[in-house]
């Protein structure tokens, strides 16, 4: 009987078995890298917005407490946007003739409200609590970054559930106390591990189980 | 049908209990997936094919990055309202003209669910399933979205202008001509503006017509007493109740609270149990729940109350029951004798006047007048004969006498009785205006149609039935710019601008002047009643000459007996999808309204379930299919009204047929001699009786009070028990209280986001509802005993369910839940196929409606809204228990019992339902399940449920135990 395959068939399917390898490796670390990119995680890029606020000039440069705009951040799930009338607070007084703040008089003349972009913008099937993590010792720098020292407003953390549960699993690596959650310059004193687990004590934070079933922060 | 260790069958339709061929082919025509597959063109080829497809994109689209999303604060933020937090408002709901006091969470302005007000005396914290589905009824697509002058859209300017034309041509004539056509009036605001109209136009007419109104319930009072009068029962003292045809715990003006009253009653602790005697002729859910039914014609429960009526004393009852219920109205009797001033005799409203005047006779004669039985005033602003009143319009109108006519509220057009020819009548009204939700039917013979606002839009007033009253507050402006009827009869007097807060501020400012007026409007409003508004004890002897009457004359043929449909009422909930596809007690039936019929029945004129008949009565005719109905009497025919709208929206538009053709005037309830003949056809019915079977085991288990039964000792298990040192929910149902009226089910509905699948889904098994309730019967097919069963997601300690799922999308939680995680679930179904108890629920297709505007507000923002592909099933609400469980966390407290409720409790008249902490040993849930009668649903597979049951209960008369 004839030969079916030539001799070159053994060097083809060799050199394709590897292919397929390679190409299901190659495509797995593209797709993971991608995956935990900027371009799909955001992290770092400033978002547009229909007013350039810097909450570096906000919070560094004026001192204004993170309460003061996000006033439900200690009793709510959503940390709360404030109104544009907060806004004109200030503003009917200084900057009132600023161009770049057009858009909030604007509002403020029509009743119409501004449209701020999302930047942290978690799925909709992931219940995240504000007020419970403020409560909690969960600085806002934690999970926000140095707002301060951000002129325009990007996501600093990818906000994936890895991400969650790193912090899930272990709490006390980024407690702080209570009375520090507001300050971005905080910086642990003593060791983060061990204040970390008093803090952990004396807050009564659940344990990793129940922190990282399902039911925490899916319904 | 499953076999209890007592020895017990219980099944849950007559097929079932025959476990014949007829079983097979029905289950294979309710499961048909497997024939499916068999005679799908698709090949398995083929069918790899497709799935690699759609894998493949089904990728590719998961490869976009996150949209945009935009956050739009206020410009200025409303006192009060922290973004994330629900608010809650107290207004109340009217029904029959009688209101229900609600409590309705509000998420940034949007009503997304009503529960019931503690404080209200009609709901004390409970719901009925018209309460818990008038969200959906707000946002309902369908509602009419415009004010129209025949057909043609109309600005309101241009239709004031026509209404104050027409108001200038009245007046010239006294009012002659003009007539105002409401349904039953209890507003004191509305009644007053009423008033002042009729003041204004003398020679003017108000009529009411109310198509499941209560005119044999006036005409028995007037029978009875001579003059008008409401009466309510205080069922907490009551040892002894006999229903005569009267479903109390099913609908009626005070069924929330009846409930509550009996249900504490029917536990085997506390204050001793009460014992029920029901006479009726379709099983209602009060008949199920009573320990001794007597089915008889509707025709003949006059004769039954006399015969009770003579045997207590009461003169010139006469009459003598039919033979074969002497021994069970003898027995009956001396009950009610042994426990005078601490029984009730309640009549039913579909049962004639006399009936009603002989239970007021039977309740003076046995002193429970003042104790369990009270009377007062008429809530009603002017009780009258409603039906007279309808015939005396369409007379006046044929007749020509009628130049406009103001339709405020109600669909005469469809509910008028089929020989009152109210449509006719009305094309020769030159000025027809309508004030409805929908363009129904009415609205397409009126010249003006003005939408009308949604209770939860509007201001307004309401009496519950003991005359408390009620200031209705708006959840929302008017999503369509609809108008209430006190606007629209504002516009029509003297100043026309005002609005409803206006309106009814005035009124009650007027009513309570004093200083302090803001106080206590406040307070009213964030209450939900007016203090000191319930009418007080009324006292009106009865008639000695009351029963010279004649007794009635024999029923001859067939009868048929009209009963509002309990989840459509008279028709006006006809588009309300919730309400169509809830299964309608003891049937199961959703999206229909077949004739029901009693077993014996069924077999003498050759029909079973499905077969289509046409039902002939007075020359009328209409054709539906039957349902064969255990425990129903023979010779008697149940419809129901309010199906067969023409013009009821997309949902609710030729569903079932129509039962007011049928219906007449001199019968509006019960109609004689009613022939039945079978057409040949089959009607299939989307019932959902067979689904989720849980296969011949035991299910239902009862006791007669003073019998235990003992605790079974907990199996032994292969795996390590786990440890729930924090909370540990679990959830007690009790089948002794238990009265399934399906309230739980919208309950759940509503605040999980369970969507609706429509009619042909349902035919193929595939509901959403995350709680069923089974109802279960016992016994002989003509008499049985019934029994209702709540069935949950048990959230099983050895769930059957997570071993068996591949992606691990179903897992347990630290305290104990059996979570489900939408987003990991593939749809293998390995879960459904494997849970015991059947509560786990598959969306086949894209079932959640993601489409339509108005339903998007209508959803509860906590919840995940669930796809196509993924399965769901009850999470015990654990949004509430995260909710609950944050609020403590930040109080630095425990969880207090009872703090936390689901959503099926909180709706429950009951209290059937009790969640609560195993860990806590004070919680009642902990309580309940320690009394002897709890037990675990199908304990022997050793699933360890974290919902376990209650044993239901009867006490039952020794006399009549054989």
């Amino acid at each position: 009987m004839a030969q079916i395959f030539h001799p070159s068939t053994n060097t083809i399917s060799r050199v394709s078995i590897a292919g397929v390898v390679l190409a299901l490796g190659a495509f797995a670390l593209v797709g993971g890298s991608l995956q935990r990119s900027p371009y799909a995680t955001a992290v770092g890029v400033p978002r547009e917005q229909p007013v350039p606020f810097s909450h570096k000039h906000h919070v560094a440069g004026l001192g204004i407490d993170c309460r003061y705009c996000h006033t439900s951040v200690e009793v709510s799930s959503f940390a709360g946007m404030p109104p544009t009338a907060t806004c004109m607070n200030c503003h009917r007084q200084i900057w009132s003739q600023s161009p770049t703040l057009e858009p909030v008089r604007e509002s403020f003349r029509t009743g119409r409200p501004l449209r701020w972009t999302r930047v942290h913008d978690l799925a909709d099937f992931v219940y995240f609590d504000h007020s419970i993590h403020v409560n909690k010792g969960v600085g806002c720098a934690s999970c926000h970054g140095r707002v301060d020292e951000m002129p325009l407003m990007w996501r600093e953390a990818t906000l994936q559930m890895d991400w969650c549960l790193d912090c899930h699993r272990h709490p006390e690596r980024h407690l702080r106390p209570r009375e520090h959650v507001f300050d971005m310059r905080w910086q642990p004193d003593e060791d983060q591990a061990s204040l970390g687990r008093r803090l952990a004590e004396e807050y009564r934070i659940m344990n990793a189980a129940q922190l990282t079933s399902c039911d925490t922060c899916h319904r | 049908m499953s076999d209890a260790p007592g020895g017990k069958l219980w099944w849950r339709s007559l097929e079932e209990a025959a476990d014949g061929p007829e079983l097979a082919a029905l289950l294979a025509r309710q499961y048909p997936s497997q024939a499916e597959a068999w005679i799908d063109p698709l090949r398995r080829r083929d069918f790899l094919r497709l799935m690699a497809a759609s894998l493949a994109l089904g990728g590719l689209a998961s490869c976009s990055s996150q949209p945009r999303e935009e956050i739009v604060p206020y410009v200025h933020a409303p006192e009060n309202l922290v973004p994330g937090k629900p608010l809650f408002y107290a207004t109340a709901l009217a029904l029959g003209g009688l209101g229900t006091g609600v409590l309705v969470e509000s998420h940034l302005g949007r009503p997304t669910k009503v529960e019931g007000n503690p404080l209200h005396p009609a709901s004390l914290g409970a719901t009925d399933v018209f309460a818990q589905a008038a969200v959906l009824g707000l946002y309902d697509p369908d509602r009419s979205q415009a004010l129209t002058y025949v057909g043609a859209i109309r600005p309101w300017s241009e239709f004031l202008a026509v209404l104050r034309s027409a108001r200038g041509v009245a007046r010239a004539r006294r009012g002659a001509g003009l007539r105002i056509l409401t349904e039953t009036v209890t507003s004191p605001t509305l009644a007053a503006e009423l008033a002042a109209v009729l003041h204004d136009f003398p020679e003017a007419r108000w009529h009411q017509w109310e198509p499941a109104g209560r005119d044999t319930a006036r005409a028995g009072a007037r029978l009875a007493f001579g003059e008008d009068a409401d009466t309510r029962y205080a069922l907490a003292d009551a040892d002894v109740i006999v229903a005569l045809d009267a479903d109390f715990l099913g609908c009626g003006p005070a069924h929330l609270r009846s409930v509550r009253e009996f249900a504490a009653r029917r536990r085997p602790d506390g204050r001793g149990m009460n014992r029920l005697y029901v006479v009726e002729s379709g099983l209602t859910p009060t008949g199920a729940r009573a320990d001794h039914r007597l089915p008889c014609r509707a025709g003949e429960v006059e004769d039954v109350a006399r015969a009770l009526a003579a045997a207590l004393g009461v003169a010139g009852a006469g009459g003598a029951p039919p033979a074969a219920d002497a021994r069970w109205v003898a027995a009956v009797a001396r009950d009610l004798a042994a426990h005078r001033g601490r029984s009730a005799v309640i009549p039913g409203e579909q049962q004639p006047a006399v009936v009603h005047a002989l239970a007021h006779a039977i309740n003076a004669a046995l002193g429970n007048v003042g104790k369990t039985v009270v009377h007062t005033a008429p809530v009603e602003a002017r009780p009258e004969d409603q039906l007279a009143s309808l015939r005396a319009l369409t007379a006046d109108m044929d007749a020509g006498r009628v130049e406009l006519l103001l339709v405020l509220g109600g669909n005469p057009v469809y509910t008028a009785p089929a020989d009152v020819p109210f449509a006719a009548a009305l094309a020769k009204v030159p000025l027809r205006v309508h004030l409805g939700l929908y363009a129904d039917e009415t609205a397409e013979l009126c010249h003006w149609h003005v939408p009308e606002a949604h209770p939860l839009e509007a201001w307004g007033d309401v009496r519950a039935y003991d005359g408390t009253v009620t200031i209705q507050q708006p959840l929302i402006a008017p999503l369509y710019g609809g108008r209430s009827a006190l606007e629209l009869l504002a516009a029509f007097g003297e100043r026309p601008e005002r609005g409803g807060r206006e309106i009814v501020r005035e009124h009650w400012q007027g009513a309570r002047p004093g200083a302090d007026f803001e106080a206590a409007w406040r307070r009213w409003l964030h209450d939900g009643v007016v203090p000191g508004t319930a009418l007080a004890p009324k006292t009106v002897a009865v008639r000695p000459d009351v029963l010279r009457a004649a007794p009635r004359a024999a029923g001859a043929g067939l009868e048929v007996v009209f009963r509002p449909d309990p989840t459509l009422h008279d028709g006006r909930f006809a588009n309300n999808a919730w309400l169509e596809e809830l299964p309608k007690p003891i049937t199961s039936v959703t999206w229909d309204n077949p004739v029901l019929l009693g077993p014996a029945a069924a077999e003498r004129l050759g029909v079973a379930s499905e077969d289509e008949v046409e039902l002939e009565h007075g020359g009328r005719k209409v054709r539906a299919p039957v349902f064969v109905v255990p425990g129903h009497a023979d010779g008697s025919l149940t419809v129901l009204l309010g199906h067969g709208r023409r013009r009821a929206g997309r949902v609710g538009t030729g569903v079932g047929f129509d039962a007011y053709g049928l219906r007449t005037a001199d019968a509006p309830w019960i109609a004689d001699g009613v022939t039945l003949r079978r057409t040949g056809r089959r009607r299939p019915l989307a019932t959902v009786q067979h689904h989720h079977r849980m296969e011949g085991r035991d299910v239902v288990r009862t006791l007669t009070v003073g019998e235990h039964e003992a605790h079974a000792e907990p199996e032994v298990s292969l795996y390590p028990s786990v440890a729930y040192p924090g909370h540990r929910w679990g959830m007690a149902i009790d089948l002794s209280t238990c009265v399934g009226c399906n309230a739980c089910v919208v309950a759940c509905q509503a605040e999980n986001n369970v969507p609706v699948v429509g009619r042909t889904e349902v035919l193929r098994g595939r509901e959403m509802h995350w709680l069923r309730v089974d109802s279960y019967h016992a016994g002989e097919s003509a008499n049985p005993e019934t029994h209702f069963m709540p069935v949950p997601c048990m959230q099983c300690e050895n769930a059957p369910c997570e071993v068996v799922c591949p992606v691990e999308a179903t897992v347990h939680s630290a305290e104990g839940l059996n979570d489900m995680v939408y987003n990991r679930c593939v749809g293998t179904r390995y879960c459904s196929n494997n849970c015991p108890y059947k509560v786990r629920r598959f969306n086949f297709f894209q079932y959640a409606d993601w489409e339509t505007e108005s339903l998007v507000a209508l959803r509860n923002p906590d919840v995940s809204v669930r796809s196509r592909g993924v399965m769901e099933k009850c999470t015990y609400c654990v949004q509430r228990i995260t909710h609950a469980r944050i609020r403590a966390e930040e109080e630095s407290r425990p969880i207090r019992d009872g703090e936390l409720v689901t959503a099926c409790q909180q709706a429950c008249p009951a209290e059937a339902i009790v969640f609560g902490d195993l860990n806590d040993p004070q919680s009642r849930v902990v309580k309940l399940k320690a009394e002897a009668r709890s037990y675990a649903l199908l304990e022997e597979l050793n699933t360890r449920p974290r919902t376990t049951y209650l044993a239901a209960v009867k006490n039952p008369n020794p006399e009549l135990a054989t």
